[in-house]
């Protein structure tokens, strides 16, 4: 295995690959629950032909690779399973190109959602692409092949679908490009009207490849941005309220938080809506669309708009929100993790329902912000448990709650985002058996070897 | 100080990455992960990995030292963690450190800056008796004088510092103002001792420093350093020490502001590194602007990263002297040269000699010390009344 190392530092330089305790200790967990697994070696490349070469070099060791961004998923999903190299992509963080008028972004693997906000913001405010609520070292890669959302997805839907190229290292080392790249110089389409060999990629948690490049769809950056706050205590009502902000089309992003502390928040449910224009008067005339779609709630008086005062709302308009991130210590103990199952909304009351039974259950913190995506198609719920990671006894009943929730959820028909390997498991059991065998057919064809970031996805 | 507790809570540290940013998130501001790039070098992870070796996880060894040495307790980390614990990160830090010290285990340039200020009183092995070698014939303290001129270890024996003390004495010569140094009987002022967690030398350093204030009748005291100016502020009043104190550039600014120096026209567009000990440690971020703008003709235009978002020099917790993030172009001086040459400024202006030498070696490196000179403020300030 030494071999390996010496074969990592003449791609990479000495610098930028380690076997040290301190490296492969942190490398082999993440903020999750999921148990540690160590690598053998950490390498960071900073060119698409330095990725080829540690592919090619892997393949001839037969040694595993997993690709990391930021490494925020939180389920495990850049833990070496089974060890070998893990790929830090952080180096490759070029912002190679943004066509103004096409309205794309053309990033390396390591650009992180942060310095992309910044960038645009510097060099093209009138653009603006789809933020997550991670923090900000999320990579915009990583977040695309787990199909994270972002402050867009309401309206264009996963980040995924947003995506217009690739360019991919397949598990044997070629190179190969996946949209309208691949014929053009323009990065315009990751598939239409070519078919759309993305799906390849999307999802598939880095066991098909290594996306080196990736075309960012852009969108409209407005000039002014404003947050409302709907408020009803009726859960059974929350779909409807998202049906009918969806239909107005006037609402960028609607987010439904549920939490019982402080305790003016428990039994309520806040419906932030997010509107956009570049006028006080499109504004207005949006809010109006917003406020009129929802008066019936405010006449039966089973809810009513909230002022948003001037002290909460630059926390509301915040993008990433840092409120997020300060769930994990509500507990002072350093940790957070939810099962985010995508779903119907009219799933709403029942998972709620869910996450406070499971809260009540394991005696734990919940936190649950529900996403809509698509104008409504789906949202993504999360049941967020925190723990103590000083605390193995909580940290054992927040994974149980999850196991649990995960479980419920997919009963509910539900269907996990980015599980766990145990949750993938529970997927691909309730999957249709000639899916599965093409997802079998895929892998085997992409990665005879089997080396990339395996244990995922893998159908037994 | 936190860092007796640091055991307790260094778990709550989520690993969420906020600490590698600025504000804007345009780059990573973090000196010793923007130098490595392995996420074990960043905040989350070296809380991550002393909370593994307090745990037994993972055994001491050098590399994971260095680890810890590389911090330069720059303060960005505590500007950008949006966790209620904040605040107390670095103190986790040198908690740490000061665990490591007394089970002897350091790396051994840390070992070595350890040994150079119990032997000598300054990290640079140099003789006591040349502590005031730089002052040519600049008066010592005595009773009466308003000000006590602290000038520190850089002060007294870096050659850049040296540059620097004197620029200073001249300029407050023509102020008017009366103030002494204390010359070869000043002590290390123990800011970096602390910093790498030797606190029981830090004790004896700060007793014997406020005993000499005491016994001297000081009643003010200004620092050439930020760094002197930090643990003067924040850690001598609990040992006693009860004077007024000021950073230099405050003082220039005062003694501007009053009309008591004058600088003369310049022709340079400068642009301003904040040191962490003044800005983020101490909140002092006007006053150096303020006297550069007072200059005629001087244009200051800002660095991208600037004020609370400034990017550390690389220079702090002894890394002057300990040099553990040098020999790359990554190295956070030579980062830091080019965000300022990138301005389009002729001179790079400092209130630290800490960053003075750090910057100054870096633009050599850089190959850019024919296009951008690296100044203190108190030079550029003492050149104009020269041409006065």
């Amino acid at each position: 295995m030494s071999d390996v190392y010496e074969a990592l530092q003449k791609i990479v330089g000495e610098d930028y690959v380690s076997n040290r305790a301190e490296e492969r200790y942190f490398y082999g967990r993440d903020p999750g629950l999921m148990p540690p697994h160590e690598p053998d070696y950490v390498v960071m490349p900073k060119t698409t032909e330095e990725v080829q070469e540690i592919i090619k070099l892997a393949n001839r060791e037969k040694v595993p690779v997993t690709p990391k961004g930021g490494g925020l998923a939180l389920t495990g999903l850049v833990i070496p399973l089974k060890g070998g190299i893990v790929m830090d992509m952080k180096r490759m963080d070029r912002i190679l190109e943004v066509n103004e008028k096409a309205r794309y972004v053309v990033v390396e693997a390591g650009v992180t959602h942060g310095a992309l906000k910044s960038y645009l913001q510097k060099h093209h405010p009138h653009l603006r692409h789809s933020i997550p609520d991670s923090p900000p070292i999320a990579t915009i890669v990583a977040n695309a092949v787990i199909h994270g959302q972002g402050r867009l997805s309401q309206q264009h839907g996963f980040n995924s679908d947003m995506v217009s190229g690739l360019e991919v290292v397949l598990p044997t080392g070629e190179l190969c490009r996946i949209g309208s790249c691949s014929v053009s110089s323009y990065w315009f389409s990751k598939g239409a009207p070519l078919p759309d060999l993305s799906g390849l990629f999307l999802g598939w948690f880095g066991t098909t490849g290594i996306i080196t490049k990736l075309g960012m769809k852009l969108y409209p950056c407005k000039k002014i941005r404003d947050v409302m706050l709907f408020l009803t205590d009726k859960a059974e009502l929350v779909s409807e309220v998202i049906r009918k902000l969806a239909h107005t089309e006037m609402v960028e992003d609607i987010v439904v938080t549920a939490q019982p502390i402080p305790l003016r928040f428990k039994g309520n449910f806040y419906i932030l809506l997010y509107i956009t224009g570049d006028s006080e008067e499109e504004i207005e005339f949006k809010k109006k669309m917003a406020w009129e779609a929802l008066m019936v709630y405010f006449k039966s008086r089973d809810g009513g708009f909230v002022s948003v005062t001037p002290d909460v709302k630059p926390s509301f308009l915040a993008m990433p929100s840092k409120d997020t991130t300060r769930f994990a210590d509500v507990s002072k103990g350093g940790g957070f993790e939810y099962s985010g199952p995508i779903a119907p909304i009219d799933k709403y009351p029942a998972y709620l329902e869910k996450l406070e039974e499971l809260a009540s259950k394991y005696k734990l913190f919940y936190s649950s912000a529900a996403r809509v995506i698509d104008g409504g198609h789906s949202m993504m719920f999360s049941f967020s448990y925190t723990f103590n990671r000083a605390n193995p006894d909580e940290m054992k009943r927040a994974k149980v709650a999850l196991d649990e929730a995960a479980e419920f959820a997919l009963e509910e028909d539900g269907v996990i985002w980015k599980p766990n390997i145990n949750e993938q498991q529970m997927v691909m059991e309730r999957m249709d058996p000639n899916t599965l065998m093409l997802m079998k057919k895929v892998k085997q064809l992409l990665d005879p070897n089997g080396i990339m970031n395996p244990g995922n996805w893998e159908v037994k | 100080m936190q860092q007796k507790d640091y055991a307790g809570q260094i778990h709550r540290c989520f690993r969420c990455g906020y600490c590698k940013f600025p504000t804007d998130y345009s780059s990573f501001n973090c000196p010793s992960y923007r130098r490595f790039r392995f996420d074990s070098y960043s905040t989350g992870g070296r809380l991550w990995l002393i909370y593994a070796w307090l745990k037994g996880e993972i055994e001491w060894s050098e590399h994971f030292a260095e680890i810890l040495y590389t911090c330069t307790t720059c303060k960005n980390c505590t500007e950008q963690c949006p966790m209620k614990f904040a605040p107390d990160i670095v103190d986790w830090i040198v908690g740490a450190r000061s665990d490591m010290v007394e089970k002897g285990k350091i790396p051994p340039r840390v070992a070595r800056f350890f040994e150079a200020v119990y032997g000598y009183g300054n990290p640079f092995k140099q003789l006591r008796s040349d502590r005031a070698a730089w002052a040519n014939g600049t008066k010592k303290y005595a009773a009466g004088d308003e000000y006590l001129l602290y000038v520190g270890c850089l002060g007294s024996y870096d050659e850049n510092g040296q540059k620097m003390a004197r620029s200073l004495v001249d300029i407050l010569n023509a102020s008017g103002i009366s103030f002494g140094i204390l010359g070869e009987e000043e002590e290390c002022c123990g800011n970096e001792i602390y910093m790498l967690g030797e606190t029981g030398l830090f004790q004896n350093l700060v007793e014997k420093n406020c005993q000499k204030f005491k016994e001297l009748g000081v009643r003010k005291i200004v620092t050439l350093s930020p760094h002197a100016y930090n643990t003067m502020k924040n850690n001598y009043p609990a040992f006693g020490g009860s004077f007024e104190l000021c950073h230099y550039t405050q003082l220039l600014n005062d003694l501007i502001e009053k009309n008591k120096i004058k600088p003369s026209r310049a022709k340079a567009k400068v642009t301003y590194h904040d040191p962490c000990f003044l800005g983020r440690y101490n909140n002092i971020y006007d006053e150096p602007r303020q006297i550069l703008q007072s200059i005629p003709g001087i244009e200051l235009v800002e660095m991208e990263r600037n004020r609370r978002d400034a990017f550390c020099c690389g220079g702090g917790s002894g890394n002057f002297v300990t040099d553990l993030l040098a020999g790359s172009a990554d190295s956070p001086a030579r980062v830091r040269a080019r965000e300022a040459y990138e301005t389009g400024a002729d001179t790079l202006a400092v209130a630290c000699p800490s960053c003075l030498t750090m910057l100054t070696d870096a633009v050599k490196a850089e190959d850019l010390d024919d296009k951008l000179a690296v100044k203190d403020i108190s030079q550029i300030l003492e050149e104009l009344l020269s041409a006065k």
